[in-house]
């Protein structure tokens, strides 16, 4: 236990990222030395070599924009808070916790889900999926054997499918809906983060 | 209603009486059995050499012969009409479950049979069971899992499975066993030891009842899973738990040591683990096997029963446990041989699986009745009785509680309390637990007959009780739902980058989860399994997204070829100016038409080309997209759909389709009026089109194409008077009336009468360029020299009919010499080939 609150403390204002992620302390510290461990030259904070050092994330199809995710347009380098606060995005949603009336939406909700699982698609960050970013996760993600006029047809089917008004684009909006069935909690959920 | 039924069983025992011959199911003992066929060859072979005949006899009665057969088949179909007669009301098997129902029956059935024959001649005994009855309904059951739920479960599955089997067997036994010795049962001749087999076989669950429940009120797919998967595997594990409590029990008390009991254990998880290697053994060798059908597609879905069975008895011989062998072969083998077969081997092995395990469903279900009426097995111990099914009930609830307790603790979503509840309710137990029941040694159990006994209250307890209480219980618990979720291709594709988000964060956190193992074994899968097991065209198709996009395009086919027939037919589309289609363009802007408006309601389509929506064209900017994609396939399937469509509803029926009916009161024209009246018009055209041409030198009048019929027959001042003519030249003598002018004029004159009379293939535009067609099509292959206008070879159709020339060849030779010379051989000919068959149908309508 001394251990636990002494590494507590050398993270600065852990109170705040507890409270906004809902971890549990031993969660932090866990994280904390993942967090140590991949950045291997100590600077205290990771840029996008440290995760492309992580020799499974390499073999992901879309790995690249999973950790673009991590960095917010014009950064080169994430912090400890920032990498806590990705990950809290799988978070399991617990029921047992209760909800304060007041309290902004708690990162790992579901809008806030599927706005992380949206941004991946949406690289240029104008709130819709185009037709080329599409085809673009589509193409990483589909096998060989696939060809690229099948792709585009795929492409085009997917996008009719959720577009609504038509505008040969999924906005948010139309993302949300589509999805809506599906149970995102379940989906984009890690266990051990609980 | 049951009259039916009865009468069958009051005839079969009846015979049986007669004969007074114990045959049919009632061996009680497997050596019985091979003894009474040995008899029974013996009579009839003795019946055949010795008896030495006086006269030959006409027809003798052999029963012995079919003897056995015989009453098996009649049994079957008694079973079945049962199923048949609970199904009939659907207000009772809403309330009762079918099992139920049966069950009932059985018990009806057994009290004929004992009224007839003062015995339970007939009964269900283990080896037929295990041998015959079992194997199927868990290979159906494997062979239908939802894989990808059964595996993602498995953890939970296997505990409840393995675990929670064992804890019932062992808390059951134990418990029953204090209170007898506590004098609870009076005085019975029962150990520890038997008690605990006794346990081992009363924890075989059977879902049947209970799945059936599930089924209607769909409950969700997690609780479904858990259930279905638990029965499955929990048949296998009580098998084996009971072959090891039942080596323990011939092993005596005295001689079981610790030695003894470790044996116990390593031999339960050998057995167990064995057989379900042996399961994924057969399940790759199927798999592979598939890869190699394709020429014996026939009997491709037989490889897979064959060598499922097989893994069942191969495991029975290495006494490994054969139900998980099965169990697994069926789980394991179904994704590849699903991918490699034929589509309908696919269906046809989900039927024929269907069909067997439910009828033998059924007759397990009767004979779990049938056998209760017997006055020999019925040894009452009210205690022993009433303690099982108590006992039973609540370790039941115990054991789920806690080890769904446990398994929440890991659980990302948690199996909640109704759900719980559920599955502790739907512990009914049911043929398995008889089938062990039965196969008891009454030489190493004395109180067999109580333990028999009591197996079969519990069963009709839970199976009747519990299964008609389920559904209200379900009902009023609330259980959650199954949600429906439709099939889309943004559902799978984000589903996709879920799972590929989620083990990306895995690995930033550093730790393996879930869905490490899900990926790890995907990449393996990909990488070998697939190589090993599927076919190459199969390996290509697998990807899911590309799956679903293929499902989403065919149903997109389905429905628009529905829409297309209920407007009369797919050829609506065809240009009419052009006579030689080309599919390929035409099926390129259906689908333009199709893709970009799927979302639109289906209704508001105009089909047709000139009312092909502008605007959805110019939105896709490639209009044969989704047409690249198996655009063989899809367009050879819509080609053929168009095509049989055509030739169905527009080729003139020829007599040897009637044939079978071809009698004077059968022979019913009036199934296609239209079509013999358009024949009709057409020949009676021809020869007044003709004979005015041969012999006025004058072009037909326009009114005889409107009435050509009354005109032929009414002809007052045409010299040719018709009887005169038909008689001397039969039915064929219009045929080289024909020439050219006239069979041009025919064409000419044919879609002017469509649209005078709408009839059934009237509306039909596509007629037309199949007329236009027809003029080359009409010369016989032997006449190339002399027809010059040969630009297209004889299609199919016309090749087919080829046969029939040369029989007219020869009618016609003579004739022509006599009557008239100045026709060529070549144009009647030509007029024959394409009429011949069809006149002939309608001529012999007017002459019959």
């Amino acid at each position: 236990m001394g251990s636990t609150s002494s590494t507590l403390l050398k993270i600065p204002n852990v109170e705040v990222l507890m409270q906004e992620t809902g971890f549990s302390p031993a969660h932090i510290i866990r994280l904390h030395d993942r967090f140590k461990a991949l950045d291997k030259e100590g600077r205290g904070h990771l840029c996008p070599q440290d995760f492309g050092a992580i020799k499974e994330l390499a073999m992901n199809p879309i790995g690249d924009r999973i950790i673009g995710a991590f960095f917010s347009p014009g950064k080169e380098t994430v912090d400890f808070h920032t990498f806590v606060k990705i990950l809290a995005h799988f978070r399991p949603v617990d029921k047992d916790r209760p909800k304060e009336p007041n309290s902004p939406e708690p990162i790992n909700s579901r809008s806030n889900k599927l706005k992380f699982a949206f941004q991946l698609y949406d690289q240029d960050k104008d709130g819709k999926i185009s037709r080329d970013e599409l085809l673009k996760v589509l193409r990483s993600m589909l096998g060989m054997q696939v060809t690229e006029e099948q792709l585009e047809s795929i492409a085009d089917r997917t996008i009719q499918e959720a577009d609504l008004d038509r505008d040969e684009a999924i906005s948010f909006e139309e993302f949300r809906k589509s999805l809506e069935k599906v149970n995102i909690d379940h989906k984009m959920s890690i266990r051990f983060l609980r | 209603m049951y009259n039916f039924s009865q009468g069958f069983l009051v005839i079969s025992t009846a015979m049986l009486e007669v004969d007074s011959a114990e045959v049919g199911l009632n061996y009680s003992l497997k050596s019985s059995a091979i003894e009474n066929i040995s008899t029974s060859t013996n009579d009839s072979t003795g019946g055949h050499g010795s008896s030495t005949i006086t006269t030959l006899p006409i027809v003798i009665w052999k029963w012995h012969h079919v003897e056995t057969p015989y009453l098996v088949a009649l049994w079957i179909l008694t079973c079945w009409l049962c199923k048949l007669v609970a199904e009939l009301n659907h207000n009772i098997t809403s309330v009762i479950p079918e099992s139920g129902l049966l069950i009932m029956m059985g018990f009806i059935l057994g009290g004929i049979v004992w009224g007839a024959d003062k015995a339970q001649t007939f009964k269900l005994i283990p080896v037929n069971f295990f041998y015959y009855l079992l194997p199927q309904i868990v290979l159906d059951a494997s062979y239908c899992m939802p894989n990808k739920l059964f595996f993602s479960n498995l953890g939970a599955i296997l505990v409840h499975a393995v675990i929670g089997t064992c804890w019932n067997a062992g808390t059951v036994g134990i418990a029953l066993w204090g209170c007898y010795e506590g004098g609870a049962m009076g005085n019975l001749n029962i150990g520890l030891l038997q008690f605990l087999l006794f346990g081992a076989l009363m924890s075989a669950v059977d879902p049947v009842a209970v799945i059936a429940v599930f089924e209607e009120v769909h409950v969700n797919e997690v609780l479904y899973i858990l259930v279905f998967g638990e029965s499955l595997l929990n048949d296998g594990v009580t098998v084996v738990l009971y072959n090891v409590f039942d080596a323990f029990v011939s092993l005596g008390g005295p001689k079981i040591n610790a030695a003894e009991i470790i044996k116990g254990i390593i031999s339960f998880f050998v057995v167990s683990f064995g057989g379900s290697f042996l399961g994924v053994v057969f399940a790759v060798l199927i798999s592979m096997l598939t890869r190699v059908t394709k020429n014996v597609q026939v009997i491709e879905a037989g490889f897979i029963i064959v060598l499922g069975y097989l893994s069942y008895l191969t495991a029975e011989m290495l006494s490994l446990s054969a139900i998980l062998s099965i169990t697994f072969c069926g789980v394991c083998c179904q994704k590849y041989i699903t991918a490699n077969m034929d589509e309908k081997s696919v269906t046809t092995l989900r039927y024929v699986l269907k069909v067997m395990a439910n009828g033998s469903e059924t007759m397990i279900f009767v004979f779990l009745g049938l056998s209760a009426i017997d006055q020999n097995i019925w040894v009452w111990n009210t205690g022993f009785i009433l303690l099982t099914i108590l006992f039973i009930v609540i370790f039941r609830f115990m054991g789920v509680f806690f080890l769904n307790w446990l398994l929440n603790q890991s659980r990302l979503i948690p199996i909640d309390l109704t759900d719980q509840f559920v599955m502790g309710y739907g512990g009914l137990r049911g043929a398995v637990a008889y089938g062990l029941a039965a196969s008891l040694d009454e030489k190493k159990i004395p109180e067999k007959n109580l333990m028999l006994g009591t197996t079969l209250i519990v069963v009709y307890f839970t199976v009747i009780l519990q299964g008609i209480t389920m559904k209200p219980l379900v009902q009023w618990l609330k259980v959650k739902k199954a949600t429906k979720s439709d099939l889309t291709l943004n559902g799978k594709m984000n589903n996709r980058v879920f799972e590929h988000v989620l083990t990306a964060m895995e690995d930033i956190c550093g730790r393996m989860g879930d869905n490490w193992w899900t990926r790890h074994w995907n990449y393996f899968e990909d990488k070998y399994v697939c190589w090993l097991l599927m076919t190459s065209d199969a390996r290509k198709h697998k990807d899911p997204i590309f799956g679903v996009f293929h499902k989403l395009n065919l149903e997109d086919a389905k429905k628009y070829v529905n829409e297309g027939e209920s407007k009369g037919s797919l050829a609506f589309i065809r240009n009419y100016d052009n006579a030689s289609v080309d599919f390929k363009k035409q099926l390129a802007l259906e689908y333009a038409d199709i893709m970009p408006d799927i979302m639109n309601d289906m209704s508001e389509y105009d089909f047709g080309i000139d009312n092909v929506p502008v605007t959805s064209v110019m939105k896709n900017p490639l209009p044969s997209v989704s047409l690249n994609v198996h655009e063989l396939d899809r367009k050879s399937m819509l080609n053929d759909l168009s095509a049989h469509h055509l030739l169905d509803q527009h080729l003139y029926k020829s007599r040897r389709d009637n044939r079978p009916t071809y009698s004077r009161s059968h022979y019913n024209t009036s199934e296609n009026p239209d079509e013999m009246q358009e024949i009709f018009q057409r020949t009676m055209r021809s020869r007044l089109e003709s004979f005015k041409s041969a012999k006025m030198g004058v072009n037909p009048a326009k009114k005889l194409s409107k009435h050509p019929k009354k005109d032929s027959t009414h002809k007052p001042n045409g010299k040719p008077a018709d009887p005169h003519r038909t008689h001397p030249y039969g039915d064929e003598d219009f045929e080289f009336s024909a020439d050219s002018a006239s069979s041009s004029e025919i064409a000419g004159h044919f879609p002017r009468r469509n649209t005078n009379a709408p009839g059934a293939g009237v509306d039909n535009p596509a007629f037309i360029p199949e007329m236009d067609m027809s003029p080359p099509m009409r010369n016989p292959p032997w006449q190339t020299e002399t027809a010059n206008n040969m630009a297209v070879a004889p299609s199919q159709t016309a090749q087919g009919r080829l046969p029939w020339t040369p029989t007219n060849l020869r009618h016609l030779a003579p004739l022509r010499m006599s009557t008239r010379s100045t026709d060529s051989f070549a144009m009647a000919d030509a007029s024959v080939d394409d009429e011949a068959p069809e006149e002939k149908s309608g001529s012999h309508h007017t002459r019959l």
